[in-house]
């Protein structure tokens, strides 16, 4: 049931004739904003053919915007990499029976959670050049996937966490009526069915680390947006280059949310675990059993509701 | 460590954090609020309105919008949000257009939150206000998002404190709250960690209240099924 349903009647005919009018008063207020902003690019002679040309010329594809493009993702995926085994490691942490193994996962975590990666970037990018840890040339690579790493590392935990604790409890009990140990049940009994529920809340998270690693720009990373701020600069063409950015991040960031949401109910419709998917609706609020309540007026749940960067 | 307190104005970049926070806090939130009626009203055209701009906005990084805003926008564009005869024009341009941007971003996350908090809305309440002829927007203002907002509390919280921490990419656009501050203090001293803590700190200590302050008020006033 779709709220819109719900929420008002099948239109009369008087209602359809104030639907249709404010369909029109919408529409042309839509029609103004637009109108304003190609007026205001015309004014400051924004839509000249000059400046968007080069955007189709090969050299700003080869030489920026698919290195560009290549060094985002491999931020992204070496990222990624490292923030799973980083959540694994610590989200297990927290589930262990040892209090202060416990504790100090939870801290680390927390705390993690805390600071804004931006923060970390700058503060990592400055360390290793002090210490010259990994050499000039990939210091703020490295800062950008330390970052990127600590921060969604510290959330895929709470991912883990929550996943195994949206288990029923028949599962650590049956793991244990066979004889398994407490440990050697999470491991292989919960820990799989955690990971899978996961999934496409994992693929949610690529697109808020795809996201964040334009914060690499502030580090002077040569990744998409740092190289459309170098087309700018090299062919005076700030907007178009910015724009071009943004169809790019965008096309990218929403094929991973169609990814999700398609991993979501093949995992749904094939049953693969005892609990619920979960998909990232909130980082930072506990996750709970995973799926929201769907039975309230929206039908459908909220999806990929990180703010990061 | 210390000294550090004493030569720079830690407080005070902590004051811009706070207050690019509030006044980006109450953009967003009107903003999202907006978009939120939007998307479940029977107008198709808004409905798509709303839905485009949240699928494009959280999809962009935030980086990118305020680095647009800044060098597109305010450079070229030459729209002006101060007047130009201001001692601090270019200080204050920088700071307005940060909250700008943020507001924008997190307005996409703010309409998400309060349609997660329509989701959190039985449908028999929306059927009963009909039932009593009650019309969409009465419905909507009387019945369904007085709930939906006390239902979305817990998400409005997490935005927040997300928009708290993005508050820090506006040193990109050289607006000097806390991390631009403390990229200052790298750049002149050292890459201690000492540093860094002091800094991480000051968002524990702004994050973790505004957590905690979150989960007690979504417990307190979720309606009770």
């Amino acid at each position: 049931m779709s709220a819109q349903n719900v929420l008002f009647d099948a239109p009369g005919p008087k209602a359809r004739l104030r639907h249709l009018i404010l369909t029109v008063v919408g529409g042309l207020f839509i029609a103004a904003i637009f109108g304003a902003v190609v007026w205001k690019f015309n004014q400051a002679e924004q839509l000249a053919g000059a400046l968007w040309r080069p955007l189709a010329t090969a050299d700003i594809w080869t030489e920026y915007v698919i290195p560009g493009v290549i060094s985002t993702l491999k931020a992204a995926v070496v990222s990624i990499v490292l923030a799973m085994t980083f959540g694994i490691v610590f989200g297990m942490g927290r589930l262990s029976q040892n209090r202060a193994i416990r504790w100090f996962c939870g801290v680390v975590v927390e705390f993690f959670r805390a600071v804004p990666v931006l923060l970390m970037m700058y503060f990592t990018f400055y360390y290793y050049a002090s210490k010259d840890l990994f050499g000039v040339e990939n210091n703020s690579f490295a800062a950008v996937v330390t970052g990127l790493t600590l921060y969604n590392g510290a959330v895929i935990a709470e991912l883990v966490r929550s996943g195994v604790f949206g288990l029923p409890t028949g599962q650590r009990e049956a793991g244990l009526a066979v004889g398994l140990t407490r440990s050697q049940s999470l491991r292989s009994i919960e820990l799989p069915q955690a990971l899978t529920a996961m999934l496409p809340a994992l693929v949610s998270q690529l697109v808020v680390i795809l996201k964040d690693s334009a914060l690499g720009t502030a580090i002077t990373y040569p990744e998409l947006l740092e190289q459309a701020k170098n087309v700018g600069t090299a062919y005076g063409n700030v907007i178009p280059a910015y724009i071009l950015c943004a169809l790019i991040f965008i096309a990218l960031n929403y094929g991973l949310t169609v990814i999700a949401g398609r991993i979501e109910r093949r995992i749904n419709k094939r049953g693969k675990t005892a609990g619920g998917t979960m998909t990232n609706a909130m980082p930072g609020v506990p996750l709970g059993t995973g799926v929201m309540p769907s039975t309230g007026l929206g039908g459908t749940n909220v999806q990929n509701l990180d703010p990061k960067g | 460590m210390g000294e550090i307190l004493r030569n720079y104005d830690v407080l005070g970049a902590f004051w811009m954090t706070i207050y690019l926070t509030f006044f980006s806090a109450i953009g967003a939130l009107v903003l999202g609020t907006v978009l939120a009626i939007m998307r479940v009203s029977p107008i198709a055209v808004l409905r798509n309105v709303g839905a485009f701009y949240v699928n494009t906005v959280r999809n962009t990084p935030l980086t990118l919008i305020l680095v647009f805003l800044s060098l597109g926008v305010w450079t070229i564009l030459a729209i002006d949000v101060t007047s130009a005869e201001s001692q601090t024009y270019i200080t204050d341009t920088a700071i307005r257009y940060a909250i700008i941007g943020l507001a924008v971003y997190h307005a996409a996350f703010v309409c998400e939150a309060l349609r997660s908090g329509v989701n959190t809305v039985p449908l028999g309440q929306a059927e009963a206000a009909r039932a009593i002829g009650l019309t969409f927007i009465q419905s909507l203002t009387q019945v369904i998002m007085p709930q939906a907002f006390r239902g979305a509390i817990a998400p409005l919280g997490s935005v927040l404190i997300a928009l708290t921490k993005n508050t820090t990419v506006a040193s990109v656009i050289s607006v000097s709250e806390a991390s631009g501050l403390m990229k200052e203090v790298m750049e002149n001293e050292t890459a201690s960690i000492g540093v860094f803590l002091i800094f991480a700190a000051g968002f524990v200590i702004l994050t973790l209240p505004t957590g905690m302050l979150f989960t007690w008020m979504s417990q307190r006033l979720a309606v009770k099924r």
